[in-house]
């Protein structure tokens, strides 16, 4: 049910080379696995309503208090792969 | 020489309060302890040398007659999942080799303020993802009470290091069974707190709404007091309950009853953990309590709803490992590829495996019938454990369907008989509520933040005051 194609390009969207060698291995995998967990489609969830589905709050605090600029930016740059002035530095995005 | 088999937090409390050793003294003990064992059982990826230091300041303070924390001079162990400033925490994943945490987890703030040394960053599965401690990027972790056997996982190393004496408690990270289910293997106390009840805050996200950090301990006394530390409202985790617990609720024996589910998927279980569980109904019942017939209809669709959720968070969770901000970095052509090339060669077989599936699950067309059916059935189950609650105070049911395993065995066979290693676990983590395994092999889980109840029915089992 699961094609090549359809693999590669899931693992496109996520962003990960899969090794050309491991993507018949991880097809058989994973359409054993989808075929497991679809058994949750024989459960009768009729009695579920929409609003029985967690509600949406805020749980974000009000803006304030910021603590001192740069407090943290050289241990969080010293992570970075690389910097440039207490900034990431990434590759061109946009070519021309 | 200290003997650090009988020791549990209780009683080197008193010890070192009554002077019968220090607290450099001990933590030297698992230092000497770690050297020795670690090479062979590969329970620590990072030993904090300066531990010694933390102990040292401890005794000062006890000298002093200043008021110590709870947990003061005792040696704890970090899953390699939890932020401790300064440290390399990796998740025990090639993708975050060299990542130096910036800030320290909420539930490690509050052990150092009890006064814990923490000895080091322990093994586990590459981002809590594997139930054998086989999944880490580091190499697998030995079972100490037999080497040719898996400890359990996610949180392998936190549990050989406490079964090896190589530290006196330890922290897990649960998702699914990641602290009970090598409790289990180890001959240890594992309990997953109520969803909310311990800050997330500086724990690497794997699934979100099931992830809770959880203590290992050699008593139930043990595992109670490092809740008691870590537990509390944290402003710094969205979904940290407000709320006390009690400790202790006074209730006797006679006065609790237990539910025995009466629709346990036990066909793949090993006959000696139904024999056990069999015998460990009659055993409560003789201590008094009342055990009862119950039904969670919906239990036999817990792994099915487990590994949808779980993927799904997780693939979003990891999305955030880039090369660029934090770990490993792999050079591509352009932005794209370095992304492509470092999440390929920085992730492991099942965390790649994992993420594609959560994708999946996600993906336009696929949505309804796998992720929100199954965020449905978690409903259902949801309302299969609040019924039970209303005629019961525990549930009770055996944490793993076999004893531990070989190395290489399960891990060399299909995934998903690596993942039904969670069939008893995962329910309580879809559901929220608490669970403890205590030795051998029994998990009770109890409602909503009533961890006193599994504390008190724990104890009486073992025989513990």
């Amino acid at each position: 049910m699961l094609s090549i194609e359809e693999l590669r390009k899931l693992a496109g969207l996520a962003r990960i080379q899969m090794p050309d060698g491991e993507l018949e291995e991880l097809r058989g995998q994973l359409e054993e696995i989808i075929g497991f967990v679809g058994e949750v489609q024989k459960a009768d969830t009729s009695s579920v309503g929409e609003v029985d589905l967690p509600a949406q709050r805020n749980v974000f605090r009000e803006d304030g208090e910021p603590h001192e600029t740069g407090k943290y930016t050289k241990d969080i740059v010293a992570n970075f792969s690389d910097s440039e002035k207490g900034y990431l530095r990434v590759k061109k995005i946009l070519e021309k | 020489m200290l003997n650090l088999k009988d020791l549990t937090i209780t009683k080197a409390r008193g010890a070192m309060e009554k002077g019968e050793f220090s607290a450099e003294e001990l933590t030297r003990a698992y230092l000497e302890n770690i050297k020795a064992k670690n090479p062979e059982l590969n329970a620590y990826l990072t030993v904090f040398d300066d531990a010694i230091d933390e102990a040292r300041k401890i005794d000062q303070a006890r000298k002093k007659g200043e008021k110590v924390g709870s947990l003061a001079g005792v040696p704890i162990a970090i899953k390699d999942v939890i932020m401790v400033k300064g440290r390399e925490v990796t998740g025990a994943s090639k993708i975050l080799k060299g990542h130096i945490a910036t800030y320290d987890a909420t539930a490690v703030r509050k052990l150092r303020e009890a006064g814990a040394v923490l000895l080091g960053m322990t093994n586990c599965d590459e981002f809590a993802m594997g139930a054998s401690g086989e999944n880490s990027a580091y190499g697998p972790t030995k079972n100490p009470l037999d080497t040719s056997c898996v400890p359990g996982g996610s949180s392998s190393g936190s549990a050989a290091a406490v079964a090896g004496e190589m530290a006196l408690t330890a922290l897990g990270s649960e998702t699914g069974g990641s602290v009970r289910q090598p409790a289990a293997f180890c001959n240890l106390v594992g309990l997953k707190p109520t969803y909310g009840a311990v800050s997330r805050y500086g724990l690497l996200a794997l699934c979100s709404s099931f992830d809770q950090i959880a203590p290992f301990g050699k008593t139930v006394a043990d595992a109670e007091a490092v809740f008691g530390v870590i537990a509390g409202h944290d402003p710094l985790d969205s979904t940290s309950r407000d709320g006390k617990w009690q400790m202790a609720n006074g209730k006797s024996a006679d006065k609790l009853v237990i539910g025995v589910p009466g629709d346990l998927p036990l066909e793949g279980c090993d006959p000696r953990v139904i024999a056990n569980f069999k015998l460990q109904i009659k055993s409560l019942e003789t201590l008094g309590y009342k055990t009862q017939d119950i039904s969670l209809p919906n239990l036999k669709y817990a792994i099915p709803v487990y590994y949808i959720i779980l993927p799904a968070e997780a693939s979003a969770n990891l999305a955030r490992y880039d090369g660029l901000r934090y770990g490993a970095h792999v050079d591509g052509a352009n932005l794209l590829d370095d992304y492509m090339k470092t999440k390929g060669e920085g992730y492991g077989k099942e965390v790649r495996r994992r993420i594609i599936l959560g994708t999946y699950v996600l993906s336009a067309g696929y949505y309804d019938a796998y992720y929100y059916q199954a965020m449905r059935v978690r409903e259902l189950m949801k309302q299969d454990f609040a019924r039970a609650f209303e005629i019961v105070d525990a549930i009770i049911m055996p944490t793993t369907s076999g004893p531990a395993f070989e190395l290489g065995t399960k891990s060399k066979r299909s995934p998903i008989e690596m993942y039904l290693e969670d069939i008893f676990t995962a329910p309580a983590n879809i559901v929220g509520v608490p669970a403890i395994s205590v030795p051998p092999n029994l998990q009770i889980i109890a409602p909503h933040m009533r961890e006193d109840v599994l504390f008190q029915i724990a104890k009486t089992f073992l025989g513990e005051k």
